[in-house]
């Protein structure tokens, strides 16, 4: 494995936007300081343009290139695949940090945003952790501020259980994980991922593949948990529903992106497929295992989510049927040319959008009226119809409908799974996207065709979040239609830097 | 065939409702008039650009028919896809997401000219009859307009993912469509039921025609040879997989010793033609149509469920004619079950409305016998029974809509009289009635005959493996039970209209029933007319659905 001598200023564009973050960070707290309560509302903006800026850093210095490279000593990796994940994780800060900017006890706090910030940073050094360490300590670094972020309203009861319970969940999935790779590191001594697996192929490795088999268990297990794949799922729906909403948004999109990554890059990075110890294939007992992963998840997920009657626990269970599907696409990573990783990319690429405008159109409602419940949605299309018709956009985008970008997104998870033979995982899929789109219509029904009391009192749309919503319903469709294939060939780069 | 057009009329097709749609989206909702003549001024746009498609492309009917002749006489490589590339008209082809060998490939042929017709004239004609909704009418015409589109898009799309995008696409505003504005005691269940029944079979379709993607771009891998050149291995292009059909690669053992072809064509044809209302797959189709409002029903009785039996046929037996061959002599059993059982549960019927829906359960049995028969004379029958049944059945919704606006009921024998005071609508139930029990000089007669005939000419030559027992000649059997289905339509057709347009009128009971607006007439008279041109004069169709269904007979193997 070549790590590249170090050059301070060569590598300095693999880590710029997390650079530019901690200088986020720090002017945040400054003008958290400096400004007077009642302007203290700028500071989501400043957020905003800010993160939204250091989403163009990735790209900044020259297009994204195949052929990754190890920087910072072998803790960072710079490739395609990082940068398309560090890009919308930026997004994604940067759209949670505006849909904050209306909600009672958040859009004034100034620490918010630089707990936020710290958050998205951790993020992005997962997209593009390349040794254990680093992968432990960027886990570390989005998971104990989001602990924080989901305890915010401290004087609300439910806030601060779902804080008090994502961290014992969390920190118990860490030490899973921690244990899982100090076994790794026990067994190779090493702690590049790279040079892990070319340590595991080699002869000098003994030949009994079961405790390397154990510690992949482990380290699957504290993935299943970030990415709330079940049946690591328990915390996901209290605390989606318990956190503060734009929390709960970034949880399920940020968190989840930044440990897709990982997760796709460590295991073909450690386990490739090429890689037989004592004459045991690895990878087809990790593609077992995640395709079981699959079909788990999205089974429970989907099922679950049919009797959920508040909006955010519905969006919970959701999320697990979702990163269900996109566990589809790790199964598929069964060879170089495989779709697989490219469909995971496009899918979280997508997902990011499609979340945030499904939770900021929740956010919009339930500071109007106080509830979350799905049947106070009722008559929301006479309320305010384009809130209505963009929750129903986000929505169809979870569910898979055309012209939203789900569509193309499960499209290519099952393409990549029909096309690793995994044809009966794909038919799992399918008929759980059926099993979805029957609670995602019954939201929309209860939108369009239910009758309330309250229907005359109109739901007023502040600017910030006519923004929010507009950008994220024009990117879901766009991303739906003629985007798809940039955004499609770019998460493909990425795939291909994975294996060079 | 696209000399003299250079102007992209298949997307314009698509993308005027589609702009109509957003542009209504953003109209203030207080202005209803211009918001009917936005969707109206859109409808009859789509309506004149689908006339000019289908003159347009009937005009070369006869030139079509001899070059299709010779292609076949010289044979070569793949005489069946050379057949369908020559069919095509309006092409416009740009490259979408090429690393998946998708593109936009749009183009029509025999099969789907009548079609992109049909979809012009209910579109105008459902326009037209929700004229006076009084809820929210601009996010009605918008989610209408948004169907029609998805609905033109299926017929129209030449690359197999253009065809599952706009079919799914108009499952979302269907649903909308029936759940917000339909019949309150019934519409959230039917609409649910309806959606999930039609996404599930096409869903498990969408699995199969991935799999025939990387079958067919494996085989291409494997003999790039054939390849045609400048074109990727793996493509989605309908024409592409079709070639690779032809030269065999869905012939392949896939599970254990049967073939790939025989496999996927059940699930590829049955999950399509679920939405064409297949028994034991149906039971969404009469509850859908009753529950949906009058346009609704029009546009889904009349367009989406030819959408079904479309697209079984141009991608199951169209891409898989080996499977047809091995599958189709026991689905026909199904369509049998179909046309009889349909006719006699609409003869139990006292709800006006469900008279039709199960009607339309029955006649479309017959598009599925059609092409169960697998020779030319059936096929056309069904070609030419889509076109029919899909503007005699919106012509049917569109009378009983008039009806219930006026009467408030549907409740058969309570009604009556009302050729009295509504005599255009009797008179165009009358036609339609008469059309659907297949009375010569209409158009019903001229789709029926074809299918009954195709059908003993199939008994010939097709037999049923069942174990080592070999049925065989029972089409001819079929087809006598199948007769007996026109036989109870007639006595259904007959009943309703006696009790619902003759005898005594109520004028107590039904103060506000009286003649129909002039809107409605244009409906009766543009759904009507086509029923007794094409009884009268059905050259103006029949040699064009041939043309287009020769290359899927030449796949078959049965030739021209």
């Amino acid at each position: 494995v070549f790590v590249e001598q170090f050059n301070f200023l060569q590598s300095l564009p693999s880590i710029a936007p997390e650079v530019g973050l901690t200088i986020m960070a720090i002017v945040v707290l400054a003008l958290d300081l400096s400004l007077p309560e009642s302007q203290r509302r700028n500071i989501a903006i400043v957020s905003f343009i800010g993160l939204a800026a250091l989403a163009i850093t990735p790209l900044w210095w020259g297009p994204p290139s195949a052929e990754g490279q190890l920087m910072w000593g072998g803790m960072i990796r710079h490739d395609a695949l990082s940068q398309i994940f560090k890009v919308m994780i930026l997004l994604a800060g940067a759209i949670t940090c505006l849909m904050s900017i209306g909600v009672k006890g958040i859009g004034r706090k100034g620490e918010f945003y630089l707990i936020v910030i710290v958050s998205t940073l951790g993020g992005t050094l997962m997209a593009s952790a390349a040794d254990l360490i680093m992968v432990f300590l960027a886990l570390e670094t989005v998971s104990i501020p989001l602990y924080i972020l989901a305890a915010f309203k401290r004087d609300d009861m439910k806030s601060s259980e779902s804080g008090m319970k994502y961290f014992l969940f969390g920190s118990f999935a860490s030490a899973i994980l921690l244990y899982g790779l100090s076994l790794i590191y026990g067994y190779t001594g090493q702690t590049n991922i790279y040079q892990i697996a070319e340590y595991l192929g080699s002869v000098d490795f003994a030949n009994n593949p079961v405790p390397v088999l154990g510690a992949m268990v482990f380290i699957l297990v504290g993935f299943g948990f970030k990415i709330s794949a079940a049946p690591f799922h328990f915390w996901t729906p209290d605390v989606y529903e318990g956190a503060p909403t734009p929390v709960t948004a970034f949880v399920s999109v940020a968190s989840k992106a930044a440990s897709f990554a990982l997760l796709v890059r460590f295991f073909v990075a450690v386990f490739p497929f090429d890689l037989s110890i004592g004459g045991q294939e690895i990878q087809g007992f990790w593609v077992q295992l995640v395709a079981v992963l699959a079909v788990v998840s999205m089974t429970l997920g989907n099922v679950l989510a049919l009797s959920q009657r508040n909006i955010k626990r519905l969006l919970a269970y959701s999320s697990i049927a979702q990163a269900g599907y996109t566990l589809i696409g790790v199964a598929a990573i069964q060879s170089q040319t495989s779709q697989g990783v490219a469909a995971v990319g496009f899918y979280m690429f997508m997902y990011t959008f499609t979340n945030l405008l499904a939770f900021a159109a929740i956010i919009l409602f339930s500071e109007a009226t106080g509830s979350e419940t799905i049947a106070d949605l009722a008559g929301l299309s006479r309320r305010n119809p384009w809130l209505a018709l963009a929750m129903t956009v986000g929505l169809l985008s979870l569910a898979g409908i055309p012209p939203a970008a789900g569509f193309f997104g499960k499209f290519y998870l099952f393409q990549a799974a029909v096309e690793a033979d995994l044809t009966w995982l794909a038919i799992v899929g399918v008929l759980n996207s059926i099993v979805a789109l029957y609670y995602y219509l019954v939201v929309i029904k209860v939108m369009y065709v239910d009758r309330s009391e309250d229907e005359d009192k109109p739901i007023p749309l502040p600017s910030a979040y006519a923004w929010v919503l507009g950008i994220t319903t024009i990117a879901v469709l766009i991303l739906g239609t003629f985007g798809a294939q940039v955004i499609f060939d770019w998460a493909a780069l990425g795939a291909t830097a994975l294996f060079s | 065939m696209t000399e003299g057009f250079s102007l992209p009329i298949l997307s314009l097709i698509i993308f005027i409702p589609i702009v109509a749609a957003v542009i209504l989206l953003f109209m203030n909702p207080q202005q209803r008039d211009l918001i009917r003549g936005i969707s109206i001024a859109a409808a009859a746009a789509v309506l004149a650009l689908s006339a000019a498609v289908y003159f347009g492309y009937n005009g070369q009917v006869e030139a079509l028919e001899a070059e299709q002749a010779r292609l076949l006489e010289e044979g070569g490589d793949a005489p069946a896809t050379a057949m369908f590339e020559r069919g095509l008209a309006f092409e416009e082809k740009v490259p979408w997401v090429e690393s998946l060998g998708i593109s936009y490939h749009l183009g029509v042929d025999g099969l789907s000219a009548p079609m992109v017709l049909l979809t012009g004239m209910v579109a105008v004609a459902g326009v037209l009859i929700s004229w006076n909704i009084q809820d929210r009418i601009r996010e009605f015409m918008a989610f209408f307009m948004l169907l029609v589109a998805g609905v033109y898009g299926v017929f129209v799309a030449i690359d197999l993912f253009v065809l599952f995008f706009f079919y799914e696409l108009a499952i979302f505003p269907m649903y909308l469509l029936i759940a917000t504005w339909g019949w309150v005691q019934l519409r959230e269940y039917a609409a649910m039921k309806l959606t999930l029944y039609i996404l599930i079979g096409s869903v498990i379709a969408l699995v199969g025609v991935i799999a025939m993607y990387f079958v067919a771009g494996q085989f291409f891998t494997d003999n790039p040879n054939l390849l045609p050149e400048g074109a990727r291995a793996y493509s989605f292009d309908m024409t592409q997989i079709m070639f690779a059909a032809e030269q065999g690669a869905f012939n392949v053992p896939y599970v254990g010793e049967i073939t790939f072809s025989q496999v996927w064509f059940p699930f590829i044809f049955i999950g399509f033609a679920v939405l064409a209302g297949v028994f034991p797959f149906h039971n969404w189709s009469p509850d859908g149509h009753v529950a949906a409002p009058t346009a609704v029903s029009m546009i889904h009785a009349g367009v989406l469920m030819k959408l079904g039996a479309y697209a079984a046929l141009r991608v199951g037996v169209q891409l898989l004619p080996e499977g047809a061959e091995v599958h189709l002599p026991w689905i026909v059993f199904l369509t049998l079950i179909n046309v009889v059982y349909g006719a006699f549960i609409a003869f139990r019927q006292r709800d006006f409305k469900y008279v039709i829906g199960f009607s339309s359960v029955s006649h479309m049995g017959l598009v599925s016998m059609g092409w169960a028969t697998m020779n030319l004379t059936g096929m056309t029958g069904a070609g030419l029974q889509m076109f029919s049944h899909g503007a005699m059945t919106a012509l049917f919704f569109g009378c009983v809509g008039m009806v219930y606006d006026r009467a408030h009921t549907r409740d058969i024998p309570s009604l009556g009289g009302f050729i009295k005071k509504m005599p255009w609508v009797g008179f165009a139930f009358i036609v339609g009635g008469l059309t659907s029990m297949g009375m010569p000089g209409l158009s019903g007669f001229i789709a029926e005959f074809p299918i009954f005939q195709g059908m003993w000419q199939a008994s010939e030559n097709i037999t049923l493996q069942i174990g080592s027992f070999t049925l065989s000649n029972y089409y001819s059997i079929l087809v006598i039970l199948a007769a007996l289905g026109i036989v109870i339509t007639a006595a259904y057709v007959l009943r309703v209209t006696s009790q619902v347009f003759f005898g005594e009128f109520d004028a107590e009971k039904y103060p506000e029933v009286g003649d129909i607006a002039i809107t409605d007439r244009v409906i009766l008279i543009l759904l009507g007319a086509p029923l007794i041109i094409i009884g009268v004069y059905p050259s103006i169709m029949a040699p064009m659905i041939q043309s287009g269904l020769r290359p899927v007979l030449a796949m078959l193997g049965v030739g021209g």
